[in-house]
């Protein structure tokens, strides 16, 4: 499979001198087309700051990202993105058609198009009874799907979700995950979707990079071998689902080094001294 | 049913109040404190019923009234375009209002009719000056409630609107006036009832036409029935133009879920009643 985005030793520091803030540190991971990578870390490990970078919205301190072949300089052309507050992130002065017409301007000419293209994103995601709606008219889950159809309305080569489902209840929040999955398959959209969600980047992935905590860092990547179809009840309750969600949580536990201990400079060490960490701490816990 | 009562609450208390102002100057007879019955009668008469007798509007309508509406709107919709251009180019920048700040703090603390003389000086006498000086009253509510208004743009809508790479002109008209507009409209309504202050101060000065200056001049030749009648106009104008704002902001910012869920309710409490 080509690979769509590259991102190679990213770093991002915020502020200069001693004071500054590392929230990136030595990023490096690629994702194939067609693929829908979860990068899943802890709270406030910098993730955010990644696709902020990605997407665009900030310059990196340090590295390169390239969009399928293309290094990114500002707002690439053919990306899109869903953000976490959905309710900060939709125009309320704008009805649901017009927010997802509002995506559409720049790139598409003539206004009988836009609505054309706007409506069918709609029906993808089941909401184009409500097109002329605002906003606040809609349930949480439904302001979602309209950020996600104004989304898919771009036709993006890259979709980057920032914690999409963070801010809905968890019937939703399931209803939503599948709905993802489906209009990925019926699209074949490239989607790379952070998360904090150990479960959610398992069920949603065909692979899932592991995030260090802040500074940020790759500590694994991992492929996820669950068929293609799922469903919120097999999949979740299969051994291999159970398997990579329990090998991930070890990952994301106790990843601070100790003290007077060097701190691992590339993932793969810090990967390495992260199971070093676990098994200690397995043996003080068989000699309690 | 509702709406007859809900009519009734919001007038209940103005008619009571009329009532006492009848009741109170016809038993004082006081020359100075006409009722309110016989200053709407020569107010009808002042502007309604022509020199034959007729049904009309007179000269004090066409020359007087008219010109004075006109000096208010007019002036006020010259500091709303200017007020609302400027403050968005100043909101909008990172360093503008830290130069022009103080001396727009210092401006809009000036009170707007200490400055008539200097207009006068400047100007001179004519509908210029009157204009000049609405225009000056009215445009810094405007203008700091847009630069207020235009740096409101939540951060989210700020990205948003970058990643999905909207033009420059997308991003003014759709994402930062849209979000001002709810302080504009604030700073507009301000502005329009200092207009009509200003309209009657700037004509109080050696003029001998418009709303202002035909009030001095029935105070001068103790023409107190004509006095009122002007007054009573200048309130009923205000009240007007306020309810006529109302009406613009109201479709405007009807996109805003407070305003919709009133009218909402109003339009269920109508369908119930």
């Amino acid at each position: 499979m080509p690979t769509m985005l590259e991102v190679r030793e990213l770093a991002h520091r915020y502020g200069t001198g001693p004071g500054a803030h590392v929230a990136v540190e030595d990023l490096t991971f690629t994702v194939h087309q067609d693929e829908l990578a979860c990068i899943v870390g802890p709270s406030g490990c910098g993730k955010s700051t990644l696709l902020r970078c990605i997407a665009g919205l900030i310059r990196p301190t340090e590295g390169e990202i390239s969009l399928h072949g293309d290094v990114v300089r500002g707002v690439p052309d053919d990306l899109a993105v869903v953000f976490q507050d959905y309710s900060r992130s939709l125009f309320p002065w704008l009805s649901v058609r017009g927010n997802v017409e509002f995506a559409l301007r720049t790139r598409v000419r003539g206004r009988t198009e836009r609505r054309r293209r706007a409506q069918e994103a709609l029906s993808w995601v089941g909401l184009e009874a409500s097109a002329s709606k605002y906003p606040w008219q809609l349930s949480g889950g439904m302001q979602q799907r309209v950020s996600i159809a104004r989304a898919l309305a771009c036709q993006p080569a890259l979709l980057l979700m920032d914690e999409p489902f963070a801010s809905v209840d968890a019937q939703t929040r399931a209803d939503l995950e599948d709905l993802l999955l489906r209009v990925r398959r019926e699209h074949g959209s490239t989607v790379l979707l952070v998360t904090h969600d150990i479960d959610e980047s398992v069920y949603l992935g065909d692979r899932v990079l592991v995030l260090s905590k802040s500074p940020a860092s790759i500590v694994a990547d991992l492929p996820v071998d669950l068929p293609a179809q799922r469903d919120q009840i097999t999949t979740r309750s299969s051994p291999e689902f159970v398997k990579l969600r329990t090998e991930i949580a070890r990952l994301l536990h106790d990843r601070a080094p100790a003290v007077g201990e060097p701190e691992p400079s590339s993932a793969a060490e810090k990967f390495l001294a992260a199971e070093r960490a676990e098994k200690e701490q397995q043996s003080t816990r068989s000699g309690q | 049913m509702s709406r007859v009562m809900g009519l009734a609450q919001r007038w209940i208390v103005f008619a009571v109040a009329v009532v006492v102002w009848q009741l109170l100057t016809a038993s004082a007879q006081n020359v100075y404190f006409p009722t309110p019955w016989q200053i709407a009668h020569h107010a009808w008469n002042l502007w309604f019923v022509t020199e034959d007798g007729g049904f009309g509007l007179t000269a004090a309508v066409t020359d007087d009234i008219l010109p004075s509406l006109a000096r208010v709107v007019g002036g006020w919709a010259l500091a709303a375009a200017m007020g609302v251009v400027l403050g968005t180019a100043l909101g909008r920048s990172r360093t503008g209002m830290q130069y022009v700040g103080p001396l727009f703090a210092f401006f809009r603390s000036l009170p707007s009719p200490a400055l008539l003389p200097v207009f006068i000086v400047l100007i001179g006498l004519n509908d210029d000056m009157k204009i000049a000086l609405i225009v000056f009253g009215c445009i810094w509510p405007i203008l700091m409630n847009t630069v207020d208004g235009v740096r409101s743009v939540d951060t989210v809508k700020t990205d948003t609107a970058r990643a999905f790479r909207a033009s420059r002109v997308q991003w003014v008209a759709m994402v930062v006036m849209p979000a001002a507009l709810p302080k504009i409209f604030a700073g507009l309504r301000l502005s329009l009832a200092i207009a009509v202050i200003l309209m009657v101060v700037s004509e109080m000065v050696g003029d001998t036409v418009g709303i202002g200056a035909n009030l001095v001049e029935a105070q001068s030749q103790f023409d107190f029935l004509t006095m009122w009648a002007w007054i009573m106009l200048l309130g009923i104008i205000g009240y007007v133009l306020n309810l006529a704002m109302l009406a613009v902001e109201r479709r405007a910012l009807r996109w805003q879920p407070t305003r919709s869920a009133v009218a909402n309710a109003r339009r269920t409490a109508k369908a119930g009643g």
